[in-house]
């Protein structure tokens, strides 16, 4: 035993004359970190709030015409939206409903091989500069404004189809869904990309090492352990269709249809409101449809949502 | 350096291929070299043995055997590996080859598939569809890996959520579904428990009857226990190749192949 007892050779700054008067100081370091606490505490819950106040709202805004002439079956099974007929005006989304869902199905048809095809390419075949180069491309692609895509669809898709297919009308379900289907695949190639890249590289080893071709390692490994991810780029990519707004309004015709071929012009459900909300007198019961299909939309996205974390964690579970 | 191959019985060991033939390999890794001029045979049904310190370049020799360079490009082979008599450095299809190498990497690789759908992997690969056939690899591999009984009644759940060992002894399942004719182990005892090592050692012992097994190793005794050659290995070179035995009783041509065995290296 070493004739010290052991503490004694200690620098003087760790020996507190009183250790228990110590652990009551706050020092600066505590306080830092109690603000910090605080802070990032008002930018978490800030979300929660808005979400809620933003529901109030489009509720109190659309909340009298749910109590008056709100019919829930002329609402959702009339296709006759006409607000402002004089005499008998009708709103039944119906058919702006089935516009919506039918651009945004096309989209989908159109967006889910592309992106699934260009994130399973960067992220599993492309390397070095082409991988760079494709990546930076994807995100310029996603930047492009919505109106420019609804100018493409205007100025560009619009004779193509007319002079194609020979039709009277370029600006239809065809025109919307694919636009729609192109702004949407960026976004959902750098998610769906970014859950491939979280695929640990040693289980493309282990499957590589053990005689799988790259196909099969993707197919049977990468793509089943990214699953929740790739589902998470799609139903955001749905979730994006069902939301936009200005690229529909320019190339689906704007004229209310239940579509019954991709050449028929629809109309969107926020397409509806951004034509229509400024023209309206403020506490009409026009004015108050339109919010509440502000209503619809927000329920549904959030069912979208609320179903892609429930099948997310679902998947996890098992 | 040359393996001198004891002549035995001239006619049939002379006739006999070796499993794996290996010439004047080395490997880099962009620029560095990690293993050089490394020369020597594995037998077919013989255990042989690789130990050494780390960065020896033992796994990189494993990676060289069985192609692994291709993920890695700054990994540049030279030298000449020739399996089955066969140089793997012109083979067209290196999944062909890949099938027919079992790895089994030191850290454990559950795949985040079924537990049944991870042994299962090889065999479908290989084209088996047969749900009966299956069964009976998916069991078979599972009890050599001495995993059967802890996971029988879940093979639904998931191979990535069983623990390391766990995880480990579902590797080496793995490999073995894949009915290999070589079996490499690098370190595979590093996350099993004593008591599991030992049997999978008995394992490998039976099934030296089968197949070839190359095990790479840290632990000399397990050399000792297991091997029937040991090569050692040292920065980058194969100092020594013997008889597992000869080299823990001393006959050795380096010295410090005696000082490793020993645990004196400094």
């Amino acid at each position: 035993m070493p004739a010290d007892p052991v503490g004694a050779s200690k620098p003087r700054a760790l020996q507190a004359a009183d250790p228990a008067a110590d652990f009551d100081r706050l020092n600066r370091d505590w306080y830092i970190d109690k603000a910090v606490q605080i802070a990032v505490f008002i930018g978490g819950i800030s979300a929660i709030v808005f979400i809620i106040g933003i529901f109030v709202f489009i509720s109190k805004e659309g909340f009298g015409f749910l109590l008056g002439e709100f019919s829930f079956k002329e609402f959702f099974l009339s296709p006759n939206w006409r607000p402002t007929s004089e005499g008998n005006p009708t709103y039944g989304i119906l058919a702006l409903i089935a516009g919506t869902a039918s651009v945004t199905g096309l989209a989908m048809l159109v967006a889910i091989p592309f992106s699934l095809g260009a994130a399973v390419f960067i992220a599993e075949f492309a390397s070095g500069k082409t991988r760079e180069y494709l990546k930076v491309t994807v995100e310029l692609l996603a930047a492009i404004p919505s109106v420019v895509w609804g100018f493409i669809g205007l100025a560009i898709m619009n004779p193509i189809i007319i002079q194609t297919f020979n039709v009277p009308i370029g600006l239809n379900v065809l025109n919307a869904g694919v636009i729609l289907g192109l702004m949407a695949a960026p976004i959902m190639t750098s998610i769906a990309e970014d859950a491939l890249k979280a695929v640990p590289d040693r289980y493309r080893e282990a499957a590589e090492a053990m005689g799988a071709t790259r196909w099969q390692v993707i197919y049977k490994v990468v793509l089943p352990a990214a699953r929740n991810g790739l589902l998470g780029a799609v139903l955001l990519g749905v979730g994006r269709g069902f939301g936009e707004t200005m690229a529909v309004l320019m190339a689906t015709g704007h004229s209310i249809n239940i579509p019954t071929s991709i050449f028929d012009s629809v109309r969107a459900l926020t397409a509806t409101i951004a034509a229509e909300l400024g023209e309206t007198a403020v506490g009409s019961d026009h004015y108050e449809a339109l919010f509440t299909i502000g209503i619809f939309l927000f329920v549904v996205t959030f069912i979208i949502n609320l179903t892609a974390d429930l099948v997310v964690r679902g998947v996890r579970r098992g | 350096m040359v393996t001198a191959t004891p002549d035995t019985s001239e006619g049939a060991a002379s006739m006999a291929l070796p499993k794996l033939q290996v010439t004047d390999l080395s490997i880099r890794y962009g620029g560095t070299a990690a293993l050089s001029d490394v020369n020597l045979e594995v037998r077919e049904h013989e255990i042989f043995g690789i130990i050494g310190p780390a960065n020896a370049g033992k796994t990189s020799f494993l990676k060289a055997v069985n192609r692994m360079d291709l993920f890695n490009p700054d990994m540049e082979v030279g030298g000449e590996v020739r399996f089955n008599g066969v140089d793997t450095s012109r083979i067209r299809n290196v999944y062909g080859l890949r099938r027919r190498i079992g790895v089994v990497f030191p850290l454990p690789v559950g795949l985040p598939l079924s537990i049944y759908d991870n042994v299962a992997l090889a065999p479908r690969l290989a084209g088996q569809k047969d749900p009966a056939e299956l069964d009976v690899i998916v069991e078979r591999c599972l009890q050599r890996a001495a995993l059967w009984d802890e996971v029988k009644d879940r093979l639904d759940s998931l191979g990535s959520l069983l623990s390391g060992g766990q995880q480990q002894r579902l590797t080496i399942a793995r490999a073995l579904s894949q009915e290999p004719e070589l079996l490499m182990l690098d370190e595979f005892s590093i996350a099993v428990d004593p008591v599991t090592t030992m049997r999978i050692e008995d394992v490998l012992k039976e099934l030296r009857q089968e197949i070839t097994i190359i095990l790479v190793t840290n632990l000399v005794q397990q050399a000792r226990r297991l091997a029937d050659r040991t090569a050692f290995f040292l920065e980058g070179r194969c100092v020594e190749i013997g008889a597992t035995e000869d080299l823990f009783t001393g006959e050795v041509r380096d010295a410090r192949t005696r000082d490793y065995v020993e645990g004196r290296f400094g």
